[in-house]
């Protein structure tokens, strides 16, 4: 049986029922035909092209060595990584603009990806580093980060403005870090580490892909559960707990499920910057609702992260710029327009 | 008696308080400039190898140059001192007069993004150009700061409310991320390139010797006078457009002339040692409280300040982790980012 509430629908099954949104389920599909495109085409290209049928029969084992290697173990992992890094900064950025309740509350403009990132390359200057333990330097310098933020923004309540400016602060002191890490290292560490600081997605493994993956399989069923949350603490904070949410510690679980998933993000490939922030506002404009769409932000984040990856590797072919260059230059453009257009309608 | 509106010489209608302050200033200035005159020696004497003030004195006295320690103070840390003078002077004017022609607590070169740009350009210059020498760089670092402080201005003034400080300094961090995000792709594409930069891009006192000094000083000094020049109309415009105006007040030759001020002291100064951010912030609100609002005493009390701070925070990241070095850039940051934070929580928000 089903009941139609605007686009949504809910789904019931005996006792059991879901709200189905028809125009989010539209867009999510829309998205990923989109990614499997772009993903399938980023396979193809580079300095051994392959054609769609040798693609598609090295990505099921069957393509000869060479395709089957050049798929398997350098460029599908580094599509994989794309499209859950993507995914995974994508949601993360939602959640914060939503709690934030500003677009630019997102882990890269307040700073938590600078946090993550100093983790992450202390980790490497300090302890060489494997990827796991690169993944642990990056959660706990994002989780540190993000506290500090907040409890330094906390001032008889949470300003969304002093929010920001807050963690512009913290960030620039976060990169000051960086920068001090990285005239410790020799050349060859640092321009490894310049690459990975810019975002890249170059050089990817499998083990990244698990990283990511297992951040996104564990945490993401647990952003879903939480949007219902979310879309009552944007009615705000009063009303939400009218409503019944505990609101401080709703708020707490989602921050810490956001900084998580972002943290591993950076922990794969980079601090991305842009990604987070510009996934959430597309996907509310496309699902065309005021809610958080924790999901469809996963999906626009993973296409964003696939189509600039690609473009990244082929505008300078065969020179391969990182894909944070490629995001910045995406971003930092949306970000003005954001900033002069809140301006004329008096919002900001 | 003729009691005039301009509110530089308004203070003479209460002549008794303005004594007061007048007293209380100069001897502000007197123990900001003993501050700077400390610095010195200790940036002469302080560092991998101490050395007494004796041996220091003799070194700019009597130069020997069979001594080593005479060489190390005249060859390394002589330069380096002079070079740190220029620059935080040049750094912590600059912040006051942006903060003043913005009207904006936060402004600073490193948060305007006008560092990054600056930055940009030089990277441009060494890999395009094949430029090494700062003579050279430092035209690129001025160009690339014009541009940007006009940019983010612009920006930020759009709409109705003008420039206000969140939406400059959100426009400056946007412009810093895509500008150092073109900065890295360059050094990507170029490995002599980013060895080249990556010391400079830190912002480090560190190995400049007196040529840079010298290429840059012309730049600073000429910025450092046309701001003592519009501190006196900087503070008419504190009241606003149209009340400076009324006052007779040039408001667009005083932002104009500012403009070109705060673009040749930043851009010299990133030409000499990188983007350095913080001190423009941290100095003129330390001088405002004690000093007040007039741009007049501001001014030098910046240029002083800014030249004492810098040199103190170089000084102290050369003992702070030995034997290796704290870049000044990273000393100025690690102090100037709370120092930023703290300012946050203290100003009224607007809602964004």
């Amino acid at each position: 049986m089903t009941a139609v509430v605007g686009t949504a629908r809910v789904v019931r099954a005996g006792s059991f029922s879901v709200r189905v949104d028809v125009r989010s389920v539209t867009v999510c599909s829309l998205l990923l035909v989109g990614i499997l495109v772009v993903a399938t085409w980023s396979i193809m290209v580079g300095d051994f092209p392959l054609s769609v049928r040798q693609v598609l029969s090295a990505v099921f084992g069957d393509g000869g060595d060479d395709a089957e290697f050049i798929v398997q173990t350098l460029r599908l992992p580094r599509a994989l990584t794309a499209i859950l890094v993507g995914a995974a900064l994508g949601m993360s950025g939602a959640v914060f603009q939503s709690i934030a309740r500003n677009p630019l509350g997102s882990p890269d403009i307040v700073g938590f990806q600078q946090g993550a990132a100093f983790g992450a390359v202390l980790v490497i200057v300090y302890w060489g580093g494997s990827s796991l333990a690169v993944a642990g330097g990056a959660v706990a310098g994002g989780v540190v980060t993000a506290l500090l933020v907040y409890v330094l923004a906390w001032k008889r309540g949470l300003s969304s403005s002093r929010l920001v400016l807050v963690g512009i602060g913290i960030g620039f002191t976060a990169a000051a870090g960086v920068d001090y890490l990285i005239t410790r290292a020799d050349i060859y560490d640092v321009q490894r580490a310049a690459v990975w600081l810019t975002g890249s997605l170059n050089g990817r493994s499998w083990d990244h892909v698990r990283t990511v993956g297992l951040a996104l399989l564990v945490l993401a069923p647990l952003v879903i559960i939480g949007q219902r949350s979310l879309d009552r603490l944007d009615l705000g904070d009063d009303t939400a707990a009218a409503l019944g949410v505990r609101v401080n510690r709703a708020k707490l679980g989602l921050i810490v499920l956001a900084v998580g998933l972002s943290a591993l993000a950076v922990a794969a490939a980079g601090p991305i910057a842009f990604i987070a922030f510009v996934a959430g506002p597309i996907a509310r404009r496309m699902v065309n609702s005021p809610n958080a769409c924790v999901v469809p932000a996963a999906f626009v984040g993973a296409f964003v992260l696939t189509a600039a990856d690609l473009v990244a590797r082929r505008v300078l072919a065969p020179t391969e710029l990182p894909v944070g260059v490629m995001t910045a230059i995406i971003g930092a453009p949306y970000l003005l327009w954001l900033l002069t257009r809140r301006a004329r309608t008096g919002a900001l | 008696m003729t009691a005039t509106l301009d509110p530089a010489t308004a203070p003479s209608v209460v002549p008794v308080a303005a004594r007061r302050g007048i007293a209380r200033r100069t001897i502000g200035m007197v123990l900001l400039i003993a501050t700077t005159v400390i610095a010195v020696p200790l940036s002469l004497a302080v560092g991998a190898k101490p050395i007494p003030l004796g041996p220091v004195v003799e070194a700019l006295l009597s130069y020997d140059p069979t001594d080593t320690d005479h060489l190390v103070v005249r060859e390394l840390r002589l330069p380096r001192t002079i070079v740190g003078l220029f620059v935080g002077s040049a750094l912590g004017v600059a912040g006051a007069l942006m903060q003043a022609v913005t009207r904006n607590p936060l402004a600073d070169p490193g948060i305007l993004g006008v560092n990054a740009g600056a930055s940009f350009a030089v990277v441009i210059g060494i890999w395009a150009f094949g430029t090494t020498s700062v003579d050279d760089l430092v035209w690129f670092a001025l160009v690339g700061a014009a541009i940007t402080s006009v940019v983010v201005y612009a920006l930020g003034s759009i709409g109705r409310a003008g420039a206000t400080p969140v939406r400059l300094a959100l426009a400056g961090a946007a412009l810093s991320a895509l500008l150092f995000a073109l900065t890295r792709a360059v050094t990507l594409l170029d490995t002599a390139t980013l060895d080249q930069f990556r010391f400079w891009a830190v912002g480090s006192l560190s190995g400049r010797d007196a040529d840079i000094a010298w290429s840059v000083a012309p730049f600073i000094v000429v910025g450092l006078v046309m701001a003592v020049g519009v501190s006196r109309s900087l503070n008419a415009i504190g009241l606003g457009d149209d009340a400076a105006a009324a006052l007779g007040v040039k408001v667009h030759l005083t932002r104009g002339v500012s403009g070109i001020a705060i673009m040749l002291l930043c851009g010299a100064a990133v030409a000499a040692v990188g983007p350095i951010g913080f001190v423009g912030l941290v100095l003129p609100h330390a001088a405002r409280a004690l000093f007040g609002p007039d741009q007049r005493w501001l001014v030098p009390a910046c240029a002083f300040g800014g030249a004492a701070f810098l040199l103190l925070c170089d000084t102290a990241g050369r003992v702070i982790a030995r034997p290796s070095e704290v870049q000044v850039g990273i000393m100025t940051a690690a102090i100037g980012g709370p120092a930023f934070v703290i300012l946050v929580r203290r100003m009224r928000m607007v809602r964004l």
